[in-house]
């Protein structure tokens, strides 16, 4: 199957290259690679390859001696605990915006897609404001956060927070087109069979959407992990209790302490490396399960 | 409604959608605005038009412009390269395009930042040529071509994937030259899709803080962008002044955010595909 899709495609740009009317001359072909692969070098590839050379720079020992650190750890543990609360927030959220919007009709649909997607042009920096104005010691809520002894900012809660509103669209965004592209002839079929909704959702639906819900995780999770500006504002950078890893890699880099700074960022580069290759896989799963699709309704047809 | 609704948990899911969206998002955005009314219009427009503010605008604006246009250009390329011509390694490629959106920001603005210093691996031999790029404006336009990289390439690669074969063979059989049919067929079905990804990369650029600060060198006037001049003055406590400077960004995102919809919607209409 794999070497059925791969071989499609290859095909695909064979044809082409094959064709007098698709090709271009041997130099604009040569240019536009060169200057393609050079791009991709400068600006994709260096900056990868230098926070590892960066890491490494001063040996293994000192390389490990940074994760090891008391501060670093607690970091980890606090940006797995963030991303742990947000995603899935987000992931239920993105479920319920895309069986109301993909599976109904109603009014100002257009206008909740649109609101769904806010978050991604807001500048994270005033993502991070936002909370700040609400629940900072002047906010809204700050007299009574204050009596009631309840701290948000500069705090796990508003890390959270933050996080949750960077991150709000990334499963939404991916579930509603790909819903909306099956219909609701399947699910209405099993309601009408006699299922409940619950059955329905869980048999018909999510088989449906599974490789879209887990790219969308994938993306959530890594924005979740790797979120700088937004939480930079509320987390007042205290260390060893409200750092994240990003935050973390700032404050050793600003103590001119290099090398430990991009160990760090290096292993927050891995986890990118790893989201890649998972979004690549499911990318690759989809374009699969859609051929095969094709194929059985050609067959049929 | 023209037909019953079969299928269950409509007003479930829709009000859990509508009270999560408005406790995250909307009442929280709207506390900007309401934060920002306690002033007067003159106050507002004193702050908002402050010398350093406007230059940080500048900055932010027309740097994030250049990047967006260096990445509709490249991007272009980039894209057709992936989608037309076969190469080893062009899966790898392929995937490692996302790697901006998958790449926490701070660790690329160190990664940047160490890559054109003066004794990095770009920076050595740049600077040979006279060429200062890290702790200049330069920085910020290296970062922030970066960050916008996949928009371009995202949006117009699908499309450039479906487009018809024939339409080109039609252009050849007609006797127009490679380059004519470029111009004169494919550009035209493309830029739609350029657009939007332009204007992507742009909303995003105009926003991005993480990458920035570390190449900027952050110097007033010459290399502070708005995002930052909104950190600034929250550490000083000037809650007023950065609530003023975030409403005007959130008003350019939000003009740009809906005419990214209208053009995406336009594009749909043309090629029955939403791109991006």
């Amino acid at each position: 199957m794999s070497a059925n899709v791969a071989a499609r495609w290859t095909t695909q740009t064979r044809r082409f290259e094959k064709n007098a009317a698709t090709r271009e001359p041997a130099w604009v072909k040569a240019a536009l690679m060169t200057v393609a692969l050079l791009f991709f070098g400068l600006f994709l590839l260096l900056p990868l390859a230098t926070v590892f050379a960066e890491a490494l720079r001063k040996g293994w020992q000192v390389y490990f001696a940074a994760l090891a650190e008391p501060d670093a750890r607690s970091a980890m543990v606090l940006t797995l605990l963030v991303a742990a609360i947000a995603v899935p927030l987000n992931l239920i959220f993105g479920l319920a915006a895309a069986w109301a919007i993909a599976k109904f009709d109603f009014r100002g649909k257009q206008l909740l897609t649109t609101l769904i997607d806010l978050p991604f042009s807001v500048s994270p920096v005033i993502a991070g404001l936002i909370y700040v104005l609400i629940f900072g010691a002047q906010g809204w809520f700050g007299p009574w956060l204050i009596e009631n002894d309840i701290k948000m900012i500069f705090a796990v809660p508003g890390l959270v927070l933050a996080t949750v509103f960077v991150t709000f669209p990334f499963v939404a965004r991916e579930l509603i087109p790909l819903m909306q592209a099956q219909g609701r002839e399947e699910e209405e079929a099993a309601i009408v069979l006699g299922a409940s909704g619950w059955k329905t959702f869980w048999y018909v639906t999510l088989p449906n959407i599974k490789w879209g819900l887990i790219y969308g995780v994938v993306l959530c999770n890594a924005r979740a992990m790797g979120e700088f500006g937004a939480v930079s504002v509320v987390s007042g950078h205290i260390r060893g209790r409200t750092n994240t890893l990003p935050l973390h890699v700032e404050i050793l880099y600003n103590e001119y302490q290099f090398a430990a700074a991009f160990a760090v960022a290096s292993l927050l580069a891995l986890l990118a490396l790893l989201t890649l290759i998972i979004k690549s896989f499911v990318e690759w799963q989809g374009r699969q399960s859609m051929h095969t699709s094709q194929n059985i309704s050609e067959v049929i047809q | 409604m023209k037909s019953p609704r079969v299928l269950p948990g409509f007003p479930l899911a829709l009000g859990y959608t509508l009270v999560y969206l408005a406790l995250i998002v909307l009442i929280p955005l709207s506390a900007v605005f309401l934060k920002s009314a306690t002033l007067s219009g003159e106050q507002f427009w004193t702050i908002i038009s402050a010398p350093r503010v406007v230059s940080s605008y500048r900055i932010s604006f027309g740097i994030s412009l250049l990047a967006a246009a260096i990445n509709t250009v490249f991007g272009l390329i980039f894209a057709w390269v992936l989608v037309r011509y076969r190469f080893p390694g062009r899966r790898i490629v392929d995937a490692l395009v996302d790697l901006p959106f998958a790449l926490p920001t701070a660790v690329a603005g160190i990664a940047l930042t160490a890559l054109y210093a003066g004794n990095g691996w770009l920076g050595q031999w740049l600077q040979l040529l006279g060429i200062k790029v890290a702790f200049t404006p330069l920085g910020i336009l290296v970062a922030l071509t970066f960050i916008g990289l996949p928009f371009v390439v995202r949006t117009v690669q699908p499309v450039l994937e479906d487009l018809d074969i024939e339409l080109e063979e039609a252009a050849a059989s007609l006797g127009a030259d490679r380059w004519q049919t470029f111009l004169q067929v494919i550009l035209p079905v493309l830029s739609p899709a350029l657009l939007t990804g332009f204007a992507l990369a742009f909303a995003r650029a105009v926003g991005e803080y993480g990458s920035v600060i570390f190449i900027a060198g952050n110097v007033p006037l010459v290399s502070e962008i708005t995002p930052l001049l909104i950190i600034t003055k929250l550490e000083q406590y000037d809650y007023v002044g950065a609530t003023a400077i975030a409403v005007v960004m959130l008003v350019f995102s939000f003009t740009l955010l809906f005419l990214i919809n209208g053009l995406q919607i336009w594009t749909h209409r043309r090629h029955g595909r939403i791109t991006g």
